[in-house]
C-alpha cells in the first residue's frame, strides 16, 4: 500500500505540470498583448513596466512559465482586475462554499444513490424498480441548471420554504445540494443496481440461500458489500462530475464559490482571476481522483499491483 | 449505409424507437422549416406585450421585452441542434484520425494519445469548455470548438479501442499478409468497421453537447444576442422568475424533450443494432 501510494503521489506531477502549463497559455492564446490582458485599461507606462519586470513578460516562453510558477506555488495568483484585489485572497474567499457544496452533493449522491440502488435491485423488474430506473433517465437527462431553475421556481418562489439564492444560511444550501445530487443519485444508482444484480446471479449467492440466511441478510451483508467496489470505481472516475455541477448550480443560485467566481470573470475577462479559479478546479479535479484512487485501492489488494 | 436499413426497421418496430423518432423527426423539421412555422419575428420587440401569459395571442408567453416566446423557441432549435450536431462531428472525424492512428500504429504516439485522452477523462466537459472559452472569447463559433474539443477524448478512446479489437482478426492479417498497405487495412477494413459504434456513440453525445450548449448560453458565453437560444433565453428569464416563470419553463422543457427522444432513439439503435458489448469496450 506504501509503495502504492508513493507511485500515485508521483504520477501527480507531470499532471500538474501539463494542466498548469494549459492555464498559463491562456492569456498568450487571448488575442492581443498578454500585458493588456493582465492590467487595468488605461494603466500607466510604470505599471506596464513593472509588470514585465515582474513577469519577466520580455523574455522567453519558458522562462515566463518558470516565473508563474515558481509565484503560483508561493500563493501569489496575481492581482484582479475588475475587482482590484489579489486573486488569492478571492479564491480563499470563494473556496470554502464550493467545498462544503461539493462535499455534501458528493456525499448526497452516495448515500442516496446506493439505498435506491440497493432498492431497485431487491425489486427487480417491479414497479419500484421501473419507477427508480425512468427517474434515473430523467435525471440523467435534464440539464441540471434548468433542475436548480425548477427547485427555485417551486421550492423557494412558490412554496418559499428555502431562500431563492445567495449563502447566508444553512437553509441555502439544500436546494443547491439536491440539485447536483440528483445527477449523482442517477449515477450511483444505476451503477448498485446492475452490480448488484450481476452478484445476485453468482454461485456464492445461491449457497447462502441454500443455507437458509435471511434474504434481507443475503442482501445488505453479502451482495451490496460486494456491489460497493464497482460504485467505488465510477465515483473516483467521476469525482470532477460533482465539481463540473457545483460550478454550473453555484451560478444559477448566485452563491458565492469558485464556479460563480469563474463564469463572472469569463464574462468580464478578468483573466487573472480565471486563471486563478481554473487552476484552483483543475487541482481540486486532481486531488478527487486521487482521494478515489486510494479508497479504491484500500479495498481491492489487486489495484495496488497495476502500480507496481 | 452504415446503419443497415434492417436495423432502422427493427428500430422503428419498438413503441419507444418510433415514439423517440418521432418526436426528432418534429424537432428537426420545426428547426428546418422556421420561418414557415413560428407565428411572429423572434427579434420583434413590443414593450406593451413584456412578460405576457401563455394565451391564444402568444401560445407560450412573451419575454421581457415582448418578444414571442414560441418562435424563439422554434428559432433557438436551430442554434441548439446546429451546435450539437457540427460540433460532435467536428469531434467524431478528430477523434477518429486520432484513435485510429494510435490504436494502429501503436508506439510512442499511442502512449502519448492515450496519456492525454486519459488525463482529460477525469475532467468535466463543462470544465474543459471553460478552459477553450477563456482561450477563444464567448461566442457562437467558440461554443462548437470547445464543445467539440470537450468530447474528443470520447470519440479517440471508443475509435482505439474498436480498432485494436479489430486490428488482431483474421481476415484484417490474411489482408496485411497478402501485402496490402496501411491505408488500404485502415480505410477498406478497419474504420468502416469500426464506424458503427462511433456513430452511436456520436448520437448519444450530440445529446449532452446540446446540454452543454445551454449551459454555456446560460452563462452568456454562448451564441450572443440577437441570436436566439435556448440557455440565453433562460438567463434572461431569471430576472422574472417571480412574474413570467415559463421564460425559464419552455425552453428547458424543449431541451429535457429533445435530449429524452436522442437518448432513447439512441438507445433502441444500440438494440437494434447489437452493438451494447462494442460501446463497453470504449
Amino acid at each position: 500500500m506504501a509503495l502504492f501510494l508513493i507511485r500515485r503521489l508521483l504520477l501527480l506531477i507531470p499532471v500538474f505540470l501539463a494542466v498548469s502549463l494549459v492555464i498559463f497559455m491562456i492569456v498568450r492564446f487571448v488575442p492581443g498583448d498578454p500585458i493588456d490582458n493582465l492590467l487595468q485599461i488605461g494603466s500607466t507606462e510604470e505599471q506596464k513596466t513593472a509588470m514585465i519586470a515582474a513577469y519577466g513578460l520580455d523574455r522567453a516562453l519558458p522562462v515566463q512559465y518558470a516565473i508563474w510558477l515558481g509565484k503560483m506555488l508561493q500563493g501569489d495568483l496575481g492581482e484582479a482586475i475588475i475587482l482590484r484585489q489579489p486573486v488569492s485572497t478571492l479564491i480563499a474567499q470563494n473556496l470554502p462554499h464550493s467545498l462544503i457544496l461539493g462535499s455534501l452533493a458528493l456525499a448526497f449522491s452516495t448515500l442516496v444513490g446506493i439505498a435506491t440502488g440497493a432498492l431497485a435491485a431487491s425489486f427487480k423488474d417491479g414497479w419500484l424498480d421501473r419507477l427508480v430506473m425512468t427517474l434515473i433517465l430523467l435525471g440523467s437527462t435534464l440539464p441540471s441548471f434548468w433542475l436548480g431553475l425548477l427547485m427555485i421556481l417551486l421550492f423557494a418562489v412558490q412554496l418559499g420554504w428555502f431562500p431563492v439564492s445567495g449563502a447566508r444560511s444553512w437553509s441555502a444550501l439544500v436546494l443547491p445540494v439536491l440539485t447536483i445530487g440528483i445527477g449523482g443519485v442517477a449515477l450511483v444508482a444505476r451503477v448498485t443496481r446492475a452490480a448488484m444484480i450481476e452478484i445476485a446471479r453468482k454461485d456464492f449467492v445461491t449457497m447462502l440461500h441454500a443455507k437458509g440466511v435471511p434474504p434481507l441478510q443475503i442482501q445488505l451483508g453479502h451482495v451490496l458489500r460486494h456491489a460497493l467496489l464497482p460504485v467505488v470505481t465510477i465515483l473516483s472516475l467521476r469525482i470532477g462530475w460533482v465539481l463540473g455541477g457545483a460550478v454550473t448550480i453555484e451560478y444559477v443560485f448566485a452563491r458565492p464559490g469558485l464556479g460563480s467566481l469563474l463564469i463572472t470573470s469569463l464574462n468580464q475577462r478578468d483573466y487573472p482571476v480565471v486563471q486563478g479559479c481554473l487552476l484552483m478546479l483543475a487541482i481540486a479535479v486532481i486531488l478527487g481522483t486521487l482521494i478515489g484512487d486510494i479508497v479504491q485501492a484500500a479495498m481491492d489488494p489487486r489495484l495496488r499491483e497495476t502500480l507496481r | 449505409m452504415t446503419v443497415p436499413s434492417s436495423a432502422l426497421g427493427r428500430l422503428l418496430r419498438t413503441p419507444r424507437g418510433l415514439g423517440a423518432a418521432i418526436v426528432l423527426a418534429i424537432i428537426v423539421l420545426a428547426a428546418i422549416l422556421a420561418p414557415v412555422i413560428a407565428p411572429y419575428d423572434y427579434a420583434a420587440q413590443n414593450l406593451r406585450n413584456a412578460n405576457m401569459d401563455p394565451g391564444a395571442l402568444h401560445w407560450l408567453g412573451t419575454d421581457e421585452f415582448g418578444r414571442d416566446l414560441f418562435s424563439r423557441i422554434i428559432y433557438g432549435a436551430r442554434t441548439s441542434l446546429a451546435v450539437g450536431v457540427i460540433s460532435i462531428s467536428i469531434s467524431m472525424v478528430c477523434g477518429m484520425a486520432l484513435g485510429a492512428a494510435a490504436g494502429y500504429f501503436g508506439g510512442a504516439f499511442d502512449r502519448a494519445v492515450t496519456m492525454v485522452v486519459d488525463l482529460s477523462w477525469s475532467f468535466p466537459e463543462i470544465l474543459l469548455a471553460l478552459i477553450l472559452i477563456a482561450i477563444l472569447g464567448p461566442g457562437l463559433a467558440s461554443t462548437m470548438i470547445a464543445i467539440s474539443i470537450a468530447y474528443l477524448a470520447q470519440f479517440t478512446r471508443l475509435t482505439r479501442a474498436q480498432v485494436m479489437a479489430l486490428k488482431s482478426e483474421t481476415y484484417v492479417e490474411a489482408t496485411i499478409s497478402l501485402g496490402a498497405g496501411s491505408g488500404h487495412v485502415l480505410f477498406r477494413h478497419l474504420l468502416p468497421n469500426a464506424l458503427t459504434p462511433v456513430i452511436v456513440a456520436g448520437m448519444l453525445a450530440t445529446g449532452d453537447a446540446i446540454i452543454l450548449e445551454a449551459t454555456l448560453g446560460f452563462f452568456g458565453l454562448g451564441a450572443q444576442p440577437p441570436t436566439p437560444s435556448w440557455g440565453a433565453m433562460m438567463s434572461s428569464g431569471t430576472a422574472q422568475i417571480f412574474i413570467a416563470p415559463w421564460i425559464i419553463i419552455f425552453p428547458g422543457l424543449t431541451i429535457a424533450i429533445t435530449v429524452i427522444a436522442i437518448n432513447l432513439f439512441g438507445d433502441a439503435l444500440i438494440d437494434a443494432l447489437d452493438i451494447r458489448q462494442r460501446l463497453r469496450e470504449g
